[in-house]
């Protein structure tokens, strides 16, 4: 099909710099909405799932849903260690770390409010469990004592987290004698202590959840049916990133609701916009419509232009959206996980997923406001758009 | 310019070949408008003929139907009833794509108001019709710029339309009608918002196209002065075509 | 008159384009309003709370009980006229996405500390005589399909097990900002089963609610009660119930603060549209404005005709969005309910509504009127569009 040249639509939108500065705006900040939206649950997602590695297990209580819900005794989480699909480290200790978790609440160091935050005391097969955890300042707490080190976020945002100062939970003080960085996944939002000296102070006889590391990956389905064939195991095994993301299931529903159908929303008036704007075009330009049919362009040919002039709208307003909403990485969303109760840091994560998306919003968009538009400019009769000009 | 010059100079013998048919045959055309509730007739059987290589002047009061009719022989109007025939094909008959094509190919355009893209450059505009090809880039190009020499504007070329006059503004536009090497030009006022000077020189120029290229030109004005640059002047009353006149030729 | 109608007509001249401005600017008001009503709906167990209730917890944190024999040490204390106690439960109804909050409560204190539960006396005593016998608000009631005399069973993941429960009352909110879907039941059946169950973990206490004689003293009380239990093996953190409230809310500060952003943004949205609109038509109408000056109006005359048209337009949108509002705001209210018990438009969100409008109409109007203003009457009427 022969072409009316691309440069007659782009040339257009320069001639009327100010509406589609405005029209190209509106559509920006709705992309900009879009795009926030899914770097949001993008960055909750990755939180959580770098939060485990995939030859990791969680033992918690059945039904407890959550670590700080749960209870294990010290018996069913010997019983579990001794599991053959279990791994066996250095040493010849098992891989297998009974932890025990509370939350407490500490205030925000800027606005002074306080926030429910995870303790996590950890027996030293914890640490070698997660080797994404690296020290950031300071070193880790020392077994059997009252020192306690802090994830990335914590140390960020709530007070009394510095290096060399003193906690105070659970009846005791608490030393903090290391910074750590977790790559953003959960553990950046905990406190990390020794897990005996954490049961002894909240007064806990049993364990929270224990954390496994099998031979094999695969040979999860083999060790739950063992569990499942004990009586004295009433507990569920899951995954570590499929245990995480389960916790933020209703955060990331809400996020992804709640974004989405704003984004909806607020298209409609974008699209409004873009259709006033080639509505205008259109009646700005009937003699020239009438000009191109006369010289032999075809309906689609003009039905094209002005869907490209659309288009062009809406790609530079998706352009400028993705590239505001880009800078978001710098910022980090700190809140309560409604369904643990606890403190949770995560960032806008930005992929190129979430360009093409956000791309391919912004061209919907341009589409559907230009298209009638431009329907209308294609269906005018030759003679009468001639005599208008 | 040389090799459009050679293509014309063929088509217009192979035309004269085929002697026996005008170029253009209206018949029996009827045309007419709703207006509201109201029928306005505007051409009641409507029959004429135009030889290849003539330059006709349409002229009447207005309101008469001479834009009417002009717009039936180019194509971008049908009519209720009658046969209108281009070189043998009744253009009446083709669907409104082909009728499209057959444009592209057949008819130069030359309004009253110019009616120039304002967004595109004096070369961009006169080869907007050649996007229509199947020419490289370079070749729309040279092409272009040929026929923006031909109508005296070598050194306009990339000035917008809003920075030329209407004169200029006028030739950019006969540049544009020429440059597909159509077999029929039309002409509606091309010269009714120019004052006489860029008048006289439009009018120069399209009789050059028309003697020197052999281009087959029909053109409406209200001007006496500008229809005696056409071979022969028509005239219409009512929609009636009522008398034919031959302009003596001059010398040259 | 002559003025107006002049506006009117004008506003009226392009009729897809102003219509499809109002239509822009209606669900610019609604998406406002809604999200408004959406922040309100997060601070509404704030706005709802009592200021003669104070709230004790474990100072650690909420999920630390608190012991049973703390009872009758705050109810000693001097101001506090009645006392009562409740459990968070976090059950599952069939699935966990199906959530909505459950009490195990001391039932007749904590009925009595709370009139804002409507219920009719009959299934009033029903409750109180099945130790089984819970109350439901009548939102999850209506979501779940629930009626008195059904059985329910809950999955524990706090307190181990399925807890099966029959329904004797439905409660209705007093007002109209009452959370009403909520679950309540005996906490003595809790406490019971549990001591069976898991022994050694019974005869604990999540919150004490206390309420007080004299409101002006509930801080005096509140500092009593938590010097009571000062260097006790569970020391207390006793707050107003708004401010206990607050501080759940404040731990999701961050969402709501997204929230508040966001409805801006779409103000401004909405702003671009309209100014994009009133530009086009002030351009459009260069040689009019231009005409108008040379018959020897001035510049206010213009302005008038400018910011007048671009306000009816703002207003006549925002109108229609606000009348909108409301049934939207249930239509949401009611997929929202599981998150946001109290979903109601509130008089301010409508007059933030109605501002929003004029100041989107004002400001889009403000540009175009400046440059009709100054239009030179000569080079104006040449623009002949
Ligand atoms: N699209 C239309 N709808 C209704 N009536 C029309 C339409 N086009 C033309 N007419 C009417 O048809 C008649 C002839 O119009 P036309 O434009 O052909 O006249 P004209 O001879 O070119 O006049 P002028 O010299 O003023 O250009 C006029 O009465 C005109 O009002
Ligand atoms: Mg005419």
């Amino acid at each position: 099909m022969t072409r009316i040249p691309f440069s007659y639509s782009l040339r257009n939108l320069w001639a009327r710099r100010l509406t589609t500065l405005f029209t190209a705006g509106g559509m920006a900040m709705v992309v900009f909405v879009f795009a926030a939206v899914l770097m949001l649950d993008q960055g909750l997602r990755q939180a959580l799932v770098q939060t485990g590695s995939f030859d990791n297990v969680v033992v918690i209580r059945k039904g407890s849903e959550t670590e700080v819900q749960s209870s294990l005794t010290r018996d069913q989480a010997s019983l579990l260690a001794a599991q053959p699909q279990v791994a066996t480290g250095a040493g010849g200790l098992r891989l297998a770390s009974p932890e025990v978790l509370v939350l407490i609440t500490l205030p925000k160091r800027d606005s002074g409010k306080v926030s429910n935050i995870t303790v996590r005391g950890v027996p030293p097969q914890g640490i070698v469990l997660r080797p994404q955890v690296r020290m950031t300042g300071g070193r880790m707490f020392a077994a059997g004592s009252n020192e306690v080190v802090v994830g990335r976020s914590i140390a960020r945002q709530f007070q009394g987290s510095e290096l060399g100062s003193l906690l105070n939970f659970g009846g005791r003080e608490w030393r903090v004698v290391g910074q750590f960085d977790a790559g953003g996944s959960g553990f950046d939002s905990e406190i990390w202590g020794d897990a005996e000296q954490f049961a002894q102070s909240f007064r806990r006889n049993d364990w929270s959840s224990l954390i496994l590391r099998l031979t094999d990956p695969h040979s999860l389905p083999a060790l739950q049916k063992a569990v499942e064939a004990d009586p004295r195991l009433t507990v569920e095994i899951k995954r570590e990133p499929q245990f995480y993301s389960d916790q933020s299931e209703m955060m990331s529903s809400f996020i992804s609701v709640l974004g989405l159908s704003l984004s909806i929303i607020f298209s409609i008036g974008a699209i409004i916009g873009a259709m006033i704007t080639m509505y205008a075009a259109v009646a700005q330009r009937v003699g020239e419509i009438g000009t191109l049919r006369a010289l032999g362009f075809r309906r689609s040919s003009v039905l094209l232009a002005f869907l490209v002039e659309s288009l062009l709208l809406s790609v530079l307003g998706g352009v400028v959206g993705v590239a505001l909403a880009s800078t978001l990485q710098a910022f980090t969303i700190s809140t309560m996980n409604w369904q643990s109760f606890s403190e949770l840091a995560f960032g806008f994560h930005l992929t190129a997923g979430i360009v093409i998306k956000s791309l391919v919003f912004a061209v919907v968009m341009g589409l559907l406001g230009g298209f009638l538009p431009a329907l209308r400019a294609s269906r005018m009769q030759i003679v009468e758009a001639l005599r208008e000009s | 310019m040389s090799e459009a010059q050679g293509n014309t100079i063929e088509h217009t013998t192979a035309a004269q070949a085929a002697n026996a048919m005008p170029l253009v045959r209206v018949h029996q055309v009827v045309k007419s408008y709703q207006r509201g509730a109201q029928r306005v007739e505007v051409l009641r059987g409507l029959t004429l003929d135009i030889q290849a290589g003539e330059f006709l002047a349409l002229m009447g009061p207005s309101g008469s139907g001479k834009s009417t009719l002009l717009n039936l022989i180019a194509g971008i109007d049908q009519p209720d009833s009658g046969e209108l025939r281009v070189q043998g094909q009744d253009i009446g008959q083709l669907s409104e794509g082909d009728l499209a094509d057959w444009r592209a190919r057949n008819v130069g355009f030359i309004f009253q108001f110019y009616n120039l893209m304002p967004v595109l450059n004096a070369l961009e505009n006169v080869e907007l019709p050649l996007m229509l090809t199947n020419l490289s880039r370079s070749e729309r190009r040279a092409r272009a710029e040929n026929a923006l020499a031909l109508v005296g504007l070598a050194d306009r070329m990339d000035h917008y339309p809003n920075e030329l006059s209407g004169g200029q503004q006028q030739r950019v536009a006969i540049a544009r009608a020429l440059i597909s090497d159509p077999t029929l030009i039309v002409a509606d006022e091309p010269t009714g918002d120019l004052d006489r000077e860029s008048a006289g020189e439009i009018l120069q120029l399209m009789q050059a196209l028309n003697q020197q290229l052999g281009k087959t030109i029909i053109m409406v004005t209200h001007d006496q002065r500008a229809a005696e640059h056409a071979q022969a002047i028509m005239h219409l009353e009512k929609g009636v075509l009522s008398s034919r006149e031959e302009v003596q030729p001059r010398a040259n | 008159m002559f003025f107006l109608s002049l506006i009117i007509r004008n506003a009226l001249r392009h009729r897809l384009r102003t219509a499809l401005t109002v239509l822009g600017m209606v669900v610019a008001v609604l998406a406002f309003g809604l999200l408004a009503t959406v922040v309100d709906a997060w601070y509404a167990g704030a706005d709802a709370a009592s200021d003669k209730r104070l709230v004790t917890r474990n100072a650690t944190s909420l999920v630390f009980p608190l012991p049973l024999t703390y009872y009758p040490r705050i109810r000693a204390i001097d101001g506090v006229q009645a006392v009562s106690w409740a459990n968070w439960f976090g059950g599952v109804y069939k699935e966990p996405k199906n959530f909505f909050p459950q009490f195990a409560i001391e039932a007749r204190g904590y009925l009595a500390l709370y009139p804002e539960f409507l219920l009719s006396d009959a299934e009033r005593e029903g409750f109180l005589r099945d130790r089984r016998g819970a109350i439901v608000g009548r939102k999850t009631a209506e979501l779940y399909g629930l009626r008195v005399g059904d059985n329910i069973t809950l999955r524990g993941t706090i307190y181990p097990g399925n807890w099966d429960f029959v329904i004797r009352g439905i409660y209705h909110g007093a007002r109209k900002n009452t959370d009403e879907t909520q679950f309540f039941f005996h906490w003595d059946y809790l406490n019971e089963t549990i001591k069976i169950r898991i022994p050694g973990r019974e005869n604990r206490i999540g919150v004490y609610i206390a309420e007080v004689s004299d409101a002006s003293e509930i801080a005096r009380i509140a500092r009593d009660i938590d010097a009571q239990f000062k260097n006790a093996s569970a020391e207390t953190l006793s707050e107003t119930e708004k401010a206990f409230q607050l501080g759940f809310v404040a731990m999701t500060e961050a969402i709501v603060v997204a929230i508040r952003l966001v409805s801006y943004l779409v103000i401004f949205i909405i702003m671009a549209v309209m100014a994009n609109t009133m530009a086009m038509t002030a351009r459009e109408r260069t040689s009019e404005y231009a005409t108008l000056r040379a018959l020897g109006f001035g510049p206010a005359f213009l302005h008038g005709l400018i910011y007048g048209e671009s306000l009816a337009i703002a207003l006549c949108g925002g109108l229609l969005g606000v009348v909108l509002t409301f049934p939207v705001a249930a239509w949401v209210g009611h997929i929202l309910g599981k998150f946001l018990p109290v979903f109601t438009v509130s008089i301010e969100t409508v007059q933030m509504q109605f501002i929003a409008a004029l100041l989107v109409g004002f400001l889009a109007a403000i540009w175009p009127a400046r440059t009709a203003a100054r239009v030179n009457i000569v080079n104006g009427l040449r623009a002949v569009a």
